[in-house]
This record gives C-alpha cells, sequence and structure tokens, in this order.
C-alpha cells in the first residue's frame, strides 16, 4: 500500500476534490517504506521496516483554511477527512495574509528514483551492518551505527488542475567507531540515492582508521587556526546561515541579510569570490522534487554567485507585496568544488586542524549567525603537509558567513543527507583561515 | 536536548500547513475515549497471542495521541490543526530477546497479527543477541488508573478563546516595543493503555500544555535586531494554568522581571518582552571574564537538564547512543567508587516522575512500574542513575527506576529521562539576599542557546536577560553574554542555593534521543543559584 502509481494517487484526488463544498481544496498524498537497522556495543540494538501513507486535505472557504490528514483510504473516509478540514476552516479565524491556491503548474520531473535502493531488503541491511560489527571485534573496537533506506512516493494536486506525482529513493548511513578503552573515536557518514554507490565496508573502514589514529589526543591551545573542514563538518553550519535567506526576514530587519536603513543585502558581496551556492531540483547527484511545500514548481537558482548574495526566497504572500516572482524554496544545496581531495587540501598545509564531524551547533547570534559548537570523533594536527597526531577536541564560536570570507582552498563535492539541515547537499571539503576554536573539550 | 525537533518549534519557525504530531481531526471529536473494558479486551487478545506464539513476556500499549496547536504572527492567527494518531504497540520477549510490532488496525484480528509479528521479530533477533534480555520484576497492579490532575482541559476550551489570547498577547509585545510577534499554543493529552503477563491493566489520561513566543525589535537605523522569548514553562497541567492569579507571581532579584510558579499571565510576559527585546538594542556589551553567575530556575533548568540529565542516563554510560546522542563521562566505575565528586557538597540532585504539574509526572511508566523518586547526586556525590527494567541489574537494583518511554503507540519503548531537579538549599535565602553577597556578577533570566560536547564535559549556554551584578546591587542590562564550562567544575562551584520559597520547574517539549529519534517530554526544578568563578565569553560578533 504504501507506494502507489501516479493512476491510483490521480483517483484518489479527484475523488477529494470532488467531494469539497470549499472555494478551493488542496491535496497532498504521500508514502514511504522506511527500513532501518540500529547497532551499538558490537550488537543489532533494533532493526525495523516503516510502511506510512497519508492524505492531507486543505481547503479554505475565503480566507479561512482548514486542513484534516488521514490514513486510510476507503471513498467514506476520504469523505471523512474532507469534512473535517470544512469542519476547521469553519472554525478558524480569517487569515489576512492567506493566498489563494495556486494556478495549474507543469512540473518537469528529477530522477529521484533508482529501483536498487528499492530493493534494499533485511538481509542487505543486516550485512551493512555486520561488516562494521565483524571488523571492530577483530581489532578490538566497539561499533555503534545506524542504516536506513527510503523508498517513497509523494502527489500534489488542487481544485486549479495541478497534479505532480514523483517517487523517490535515498539511503544513510553512520557508524562510530570507539576504541575499548574509550581514547579513541571515529565517525563516518556516507548518503546516497542509488545504494550502488554506497560500500559500507569502505564506510566503516574509514571509521576504523579514524578511531585508531585518534587514540591519545594531544590538547591544543584555543584559537584561531587554518581549518581543514571535511563536507559533513561543515553542512549544518551552511544550514543554518541558508535559513536566513528567506526575503521577508531581511526585509523586515530581522536576518543577518538585513541592511542598515531597511533594505536588504540582495547584491552585496559577503563571501570569497569562490563561493558560489545554488539549488537544482535536476541535479544529477542530489535530485529532489519539482516542487516544494506549497507546490510552487523549483528552479534551478544561484545563491550566492562569486562571492555575492544572488537572490532571495520569496514566500507567494511577500512575493505579492515586493512585486517579485516566487519561486518554489529550494529542496537541495550545491557549493561549487573543485576536484582536490581532502588528502591533497592536507597535502598543501602548512600548519593546520583536520575536522572529522562537529556537533551540538546552536545559533547563539541570528544577527551575525554566529554558531557554537564542537569537533568529534576525530579531530587532527596538520603540520608540513601531514597528519601529525590527534588533539583534543575544541569548541568553537564561529558565523559560517566569516567561515565563508576565509576560504583558502577548495576541495571536490560529496553528497550529504541532511541531518539538522533539511537540505540535501552536495558540499566539498574546505581549508578555512582563522576558524575561531574558544576552548577544550574532554569529550572523546 | 536533540535535535532537528526541538530546533524547528523552539525557533518558531512553523510552516503554516506543518502537523507535527498525527492526522488531523474536528474539535468536537477530541472529546470521545474508548472504554476501558473495550481497551482492556483488545490488550488481552495481543497477550494471550503473544504467549500462545512463544512468548515468556508480553506488553501491549494502546494509545490516542491527542494534541492541538494554534500559530500565531503579529495580529493574524497562521494555523489552527488538531491532530491524532491512535493504534496499538506490542513488545515480547521470545527465547531471551526483544521484539516489538506496532498497527493502526485497532481490531481483534489487527492485533494478533502484531503480537505475532513482534515474536517472529523476537525469535530472529534471538540469533543475534550476545546475553538474554533481564527485566527487573513488576508485581501485577491489576486494573488501575491515573490522570493528570487538570482543572480545566482544554480540549473543551472554545478555540476562538485560545487564539483570541495568543492575540491579545502579540498586541501587547507590539505595544510595548517589539516590532515582530509570533506566539504558539501546543496542548496535548495521551489516552494511554498498558497491559502486560505481569498482570497489570493501566488506564493513564496525561495532559501537558506550552505556550512559548518570541518578541522581536528592530531598529531600523543601525540594522539592529534582538529578541527576548516568554517565561512561561511547559507544564504537565490543564489550561488552567493560562488564567493568570496575582498569588502565582513572584518578583525577580531586583524586580528586573515577573515570574510565574502555578500558573502564566502570558499577557503581562509579551508586554514585558516587548519592553526587553527594546532595550536589548541598547544593553551593555559584557566584558569577558570571571564572574560569579546567579542563574534563575527559568534558565538553570536547562543547563541540569544538558549536564545532570543526560550523563546520568544509564542507556548512554553504557554505549547504546555513541552513534548519535554520545556516551558519558559519569561512566560506571565512577558511580562504583561511590565517592566521585560531581558537584559541591550542597548539590544534591534527584529524579522522579511523581511531581504535581510537571512534564514527566505519570502514575506508571510505559513497562508498567510504578513511578517513584530517587537520588541522582547525594551531597555532590554521584549515586545512580537512570533506569529501565532491563538495565536494573547493571546497578544492582532489585527493581526498575521507571525510566521507559515511548512517544507514540507505533515507536518502541525505550529509557528516557525523568524530571531531574535541584533540591532548594537548605539554609533561608532569598534571591535578593543572595544578590547581596556578590561583588561581580551575572544574573541570568530565562534559557538561551545551548551546546555541550557528546560526553557532557565542555558546554556553552547563552540565555534571555543578563543584569551585571556589582558590590551587592543589580545594575545594567547586560547583552552578548554565554558562560562556557566544564561540568564537574561547574557544579563544583556552586556556591548557594535559594531555599523552598523559590524553587519551581522549567521544561522541554522536544527531548530527542535514539535512532530513529524520539521526542520526550521532561521538567526540571530549581531555586535561584549561584556559581562562582565561571567563565563568561562575549559573543557579538561582525560581518561583512
Amino acid at each position: 500500500m504504501s507506494i502507489l502509481t501516479q493512476e491510483q494517487t490521480k483517483r484518489i484526488c479527484d475523488k477529494v476534490m470532488s467531494l469539497s463544498k470549499a472555494d478551493e481544496c488542496i491535496v497532498n498524498v504521500e508514502g514511504s517504506r522506511i527500513g532501518n537497522i540500529r547497532f551499538a556495543r558490537n550488537a543489532v540494538s533494533t532493526a525495523g521496516l516503516a510502511d506510512d501513507t497519508r492524505i492531507q486535505v486543505q481547503v479554505a472557504f475565503g480566507k479561512k483554511q482548514g486542513t484534516a490528514t488521514i490514513n486510510e483510504f476507503d471513498d467514506k473516509s476520504l469523505e471523512r477527512a474532507v469534512r473535517r478540514a470544512e469542519d476547521l476552516a469553519r472554525l478558524a479565524p480569517e487569515n489576512p495574509e492567506f493566498m489563494p491556491a495556486i494556478a495549474k503548474q507543469a512540473y518537469k520531473s528529477s530522477e529521484t528514483f533508482v529501483q536498487r535502493t528499492a530493493d534494499i531488503d533485511p538481509e542487505y541491511r543486516a550485512q551493512a551492518a555486520a561488516y562494521a560489527m565483524e571488523a571492530c571485534r577483530k581489532k578490538g573496537l566497539v561499533a555503534a551505527g545506524f542504516f536506513t533506506d527510503r523508498s517513497s512516493f509523494e502527489t500534489v494536486a488542487n481544485s486549479n488542475g495541478v497534479f505532480g506525482h514523483q517517487i523517490a529513493t535515498s539511503l544513510d548511513f553512520t557508524c562510530t567507531v570507539r576504541t575499548e578503552d574509550g581514547r579513541g573515536s571515529g565517525w563516518v557518514k556516507r548518503s546516497a540515492r542509488d545504494v550502488a554507490k554506497f560500500d559500507p565496508r569502505e564506510a566503516a573502514d574509514v571509521a576504523i582508521e579514524k578511531a585508531l589514529r585518534s587514540v591519545d589526543a594531544k590538547a591544543l591551545e584555543p584559537g584561531r587556526y587554518t581549518v581543514i573542514m571535511e563536507p559533513a563538518a561543515t553542512s549544518d553550519l551552511l544550514g543554518f546561515m541558508l535559513n536566513g535567506f528567506d526575503a521577508r526576514r531581511a526585509d523586515e530587519g530581522r536576518s543577518f541579510l538585513s541592511k542598515q536603513g531597511g533594505k536588504n543585502r540582495l547584491g552585496d558581496k559577503l563571501f570569497d569570490q569562490q563561493v558560489n551556492i545554488w539549488s537544482d531540483p535536476w541535479d544529477k547527484d542530489v535530485p529532489v522534487l519539482p516542487w516544494d511545500n506549497s507546490m510552487l514548481p523549483r528552479e534551478r537558482v544561484h545563491l550566492v554567485k562569486d562571492g555575492r548574495i544572488n537572490a532571495l526566497d520569496y514566500s507567494q504572500y511577500w512575493a505579492k507585496q515586493k512585486g517579485a516572482r516566487a519561486v518554489g524554496s529550494a529542496g537541495n544545496v550545491i557549493m561549487a568544488g573543485t576536484d582536490k581531495t581532502t588528502a591533497e587540501l592536507i597535502a598543501n598545509t602548512k600548519k593546520g586542524v583536520l575536522v572529522t564531524r562537529t556537533w551540538y551547533i546552536r545559533m547563539v547570534d541570528p544577527q551575525s549567525v554566529l554558531l557554537t559548537g564542537l569537533t568529534r570523533d576525530g579531530t587532527f594536527y596538520v603540520e608540513n603537509g601531514k597528519i601529525k597526531h590527534p588533539i583534543k577536541n575544541f569548541r568553537f564560536n564561529e558565523s559560517p558567513v566569516t567561515m565563508l570570507n576565509n576560504i583558502e582552498e577548495i576541495g571536490k563535492p560529496v553528497v550529504i543527507g541532511g541531518d539538522e539541515a533539511n537540505y540535501a547537499m552536495l558540499i566539498p571539503s574546505m581549508k578555512i583561515r582563522d576558524f575561531n576554536f574558544t576552548s577544550l573539550s574532554d569529550a572523546v | 536536548m536533540e535535535r532537528r525537533t526541538f530546533l524547528n518549534f523552539s525557533s518558531l519557525a512553523l510552516g503554516s500547513t506543518l502537523i507535527p504530531f498525527g492526522r488531523a481531526i474536528a474539535a468536537e471529536e477530541l472529546l470521545t475515549t474508548m472504554p476501558v473494558a473495550a481497551k482492556k479486551a483488545l490488550a488481552d487478545v495481543a497477550l494471550n497471542a503473544a504467549t500462545k506464539a512463544g512468548a515468556s513476556y508480553c506488553d501491549v500499549r494502546i494509545g490516542r495521541y491527542l494534541n492541538q496547536f494554534i500559530v500565531t504572527r503579529d495580529l493574524n492567527v497562521e494555523n489552527v490543526a488538531n491532530t491524532e494518531s491512535a493504534g496499538v504497540g506490542v513488545r515480547v520477549i521470545c527465547d531471551g530477546a526483544y521484539g516489538f510490532a506496532a498497527t493502526s488496525d485497532v481490531s481483534n484480528d489487527g492485533i494478533a497479527n502484531a503480537a505475532r509479528q513482534a515474536v517472529a521479530i523476537a525469535k530472529a533477533n534471538a540469533k543475534l543477541q550476545s546475553e538474554p534480555v533481564r527485566l527487573a520484576p513488576v508485581k501485577g497492579v491489576g486494573d488501575v488508573s491515573w490522570a493528570t490532575p487538570i482543572k480545566k482541559d482544554w480540549r473543551a476550551v472554545p478555540i476562538k478563546e485560545k487564539a483570541d489570547l495568543l492575540i491579545a498577547a502579540n498586541k501587547a509585545g507590539m505595544d510595548n516595543g517589539a516590532n515582530f510577534m509570533q506566539s504558539m499554543l501546543f496542548q496535548v493529552n495521551q489516552q494511554k493503555f498498558f497491559a502486560s503477563t505481569d498482570g497489570s491493566y493501566i488506564d493513564q489520561d496525561v495532559h501537558r500544555l506550552w505556550a512559548p513566543f518570541q518578541a522581536t525589535a528592530v531598529d531600523k537605523a543601525t540594522g539592529k535586531f534582538r529578541s527576548r522569548s516568554g517565561l512561561s514553562s511547559p507544564v504537565g497541567k490543564g489550561y488552567e494554568y493560562l488564567d493568570a492569579r496575582p498569588e502565582h507571581k513572584i518578583k525577580a532579584a531586583g524586580g528586573v522581571a515577573t515570574l510565574y510558579t502555578e500558573s502564566y499571565d502570558i499577557i503581562e510576559d509579551a508586554r514585558a518582552a516587548g519592553r526587553d527585546a527594546k532595550r536589548k538594542l541598547t544593553a551593555k556589551s559584557v566584558v569577558p571574564g570571571k564572574y560569579d553567575l546567579m542563574l534563575s530556575p527559568e534558565h538553570l533548568w536547562l543547563t541540569i537538564h544538558e549536564n545532570v540529565g543526560h550523563p546520568t542516563e544509564l542507556d548512554r554510560v553504557l554505549g547504546y547512543e555513541a552513534n548519535y546522542a554520545g556516551t558519558s563521562f559519569a561512566t560506571l566505575d565512577k558511580w562504583e567508587s561511590k565517592k566521585f565528586k560531581y558537584g559541591a557538597p550542597i548539590v544534591n540532585l534527584y529524579a522522579d516522575k511523581v511531581t504535581p504539574g510537571s512534564l514527566g509526572a505519570v502514575g506508571y511508566d510505559d513497562e508498567g512500574v510504578k513511578t517513584k523518586k530517587w537520588d541522582i547526586i547525594k551531597d555532590g556525590i554521584l549515586v545512580n542513575y537512570q533506569a529501565t527494567r532491563d538495565q536494573a541489574h547493571i546497578i544492582g537494583e532489585k527493581e526498575s527506576h521507571g525510566c521507559s518511554y515511548a512517544d507514540s503507540w507505533s515507536t518502541v519503548q525505550f529509557q528516557r529521562m525523568p524530571n531531574v531537579s535541584l533540591a532548594a538549599g537548605k539554609a533561608k535565602l532569598t534571591p535578593d539576599e543572595m544578590v547581596k553577597g556578590i561583588k561581580k556578577g551575572i544574573y541570568i533570566v530565562g534559557d538561551g542557546s545551548f551546546s555541550i560536547d557528546q560526553q557532557r564535559y565542555n558546554f556553552q549556554f547563552g540565555g534571555q536577560l543578563f543584569y551585571e551584578i556589582k558590590d551587592g546591587k543589580i545594575g545594567q542590562m547586560l547583552e552578548d553574554v554565554a558562560y562556557q564550562a566544564n561540568t564537574q567544575e561547574f557544579w563544583s562551584a556552586c556556591h548557594s542555593i535559594c531555599d523552598e520559597r523559590d524553587w519551581r520547574m522549567g521544561g522541554s517539549f522536544f527531548d530527542g534521543k535514539g535512532q530513529p529519534p524520539q521526542i520526550s517530554i521532561v521538567s526540571h526544578g530549581s531555586s535561584t543559584t549561584r556559581f562562582n568563578g565561571i567563565n563568561v565569553i562575549n559573543t557579538a560578533r561582525k560581518i561583512g
């Protein structure tokens, strides 16, 4: 039941809209089949498969809006969902910022589905976990990790004739390897749309190697250092910053993209010349659905071009207020890189710090996007082009805006699945000067 | 506290169509409930099917989770949604291993199938098991019930009345200096029926409420903006919490803010927040250095949560969260030594799931264990952890602490944090008296940004309101303040704690843990507390 075809969901959407007596009706049908296996202490702790399918009905009488969701699809249940949404719409106060349902759209499909990934079974999941556990047992290490795969579909429709249907697949693997005495810890993260691009052995070996190398970390004084950040280490920092690209917040003076005098910073050069960031639903490595949550079509949007703020994200309401064109919000984030490996960035570094992962990142000051957080599971001192020794973890207080101004060298982008950032990402490793570490952590 | 879920809500960044809790239902359907006898009959179907299939133990949770949330921005209501999620979760032990299955098909066949599926999963897991599950004994309690002692059921309060209250709060904030206001009302009712092969049939009706807001002031001339969030607590109470009563208001030290105990005046707090947000635009930037910190319970709850609550979770200590939420510095050897100094001798922290009005308060946990209170830190020494039935034997306990919780009928129960609170000081001391003894300090009210390492050593916290303390007097408002410390050093620097007259609780609706992640709810109580010589940094930065 969880993955419905276009014909099946079209029938459901048509039925729902025919039942509605409201001025307009918006329907969203979505389903997923999510498999997972979790392990810790070199043993499986949980494993499962969750199927879920639901339909959301949103109706409006004038500017009064109501929403209902249900996970049953017989005619009686669909009618119940419509009536519930209409009941809530009648109870809700008018929203002066209400925007009518969008007009009919032509969505250009993106390549989000790979059958091989949809075919992942419990044996594959168990094997993905087993290699890390077995290898760790042999080496006197302790593995903990999580593998999850997802097949899903989404259908959107409204009473103005909008209709879109698409299927998607993805997988994520994370693994933490610790030495039995707790003196070393390594980590790896891999994300993919196509399971053929995921190698659990390669991934586990990275975590194992980092764990072994990280034993007996030395303390380095906090301060400003040249850092080589692996892609996973910067993904959440960039995610926090990109949340500030909302045009309304910038225009209202509540974002780092607000300017003195009540204007926004569109067109301003805020970053190093090398920085180019865009979103593109049809990207071959990180494709996403060609519509956003409000059913607006996504486009390729260049957010940062040669270091300049090139575009802001307009909601339909704010676009209307400002005479701008609303485009579907970004579902992915792609940052331009080079062909250089992380190893090459290290080789070009006289003195610096290699960061595997950042952790518990929180906003300290939205005015400057000052973020705090820590390094974790593999922090190393680099000297004369080589990793010299592991170092204790640091707390940092740094703004990604400053960070992207201090870029010395950029590496090859890799796919990073969303963690705290709600985007599929393709991000390079980066060498950054003067990164601000403010204190030491004893955590391993 | 984790992670994405909390961020979504705490930042008040809800989209107008986001429904976080389940399927939406109309208001008039909320008050209907399933008869207990019917739930008991369904539970017996699961218990019988599981034991017949070979389970040596089975518990079944029949849940109906009702929620309503209202989202407002300035003088507009952005969304109103009622949600419901109902179904059955069955957990079994077979061949020494756990199995779990859940279904939304609440029929005899649906439940029996889920029970048999759970047994099949347990049998498969048994092949990978290194040692059998050992459950601490629980004596069956027969047919019992427990309900949050509410005076006013949020389900019976008209939506318009609630929306009007939020809009009035937003208006109060905007009339007093805020350029923008966002407010929300989260209302939760969990109808939970638990049954087990131990002979328990436990029916519980749990209510919770939270009314967060954020006031933002903007100075267009300078391009500066500052925010102040509400000072309410999320509570395990009914809607009566929002019927503000004068006897439930107290003044912060020096009268710098009004604080709330048993009920909350959201309009008064929003009015103050508008003024505070505007004042923050011109507040003095802190000079970094060592300060004696005086932390209000509205702030300290989060510090307790992060550097006492989480490190003393036994599953973290053992390594089950190593890949996600992290491990803990409070390792078993430290506990076994019986002399690990977690803090100063005046520091006493206890766990409980019984304090009336707290988020963690229930009659029984999700393993059917009667809830209780126990010590975690006694006279500054680490004396215990938080454990479930399958962990009790690891720390030599004969019974569980009652720390099992699942955030839905469809998710498996596991070890979650109870309320963890700092006991009030034994000597008579008020916040105003505390100020008099401080030469160079900062008084912090309300919680702000928070970050801590994966073993809970190094942390950094911000806040909502910061006031300079100079030579025993509260002075001007400060900004750009955050403090950094090591957990053990911080609690060892605890100098004094106000007495029970000042004790009250803060808490969280969205404490995350586990993979796939689940959220939990928890309260933390304290009185205003002083910590000496803590490192304060200045967080002001210039960009572009």
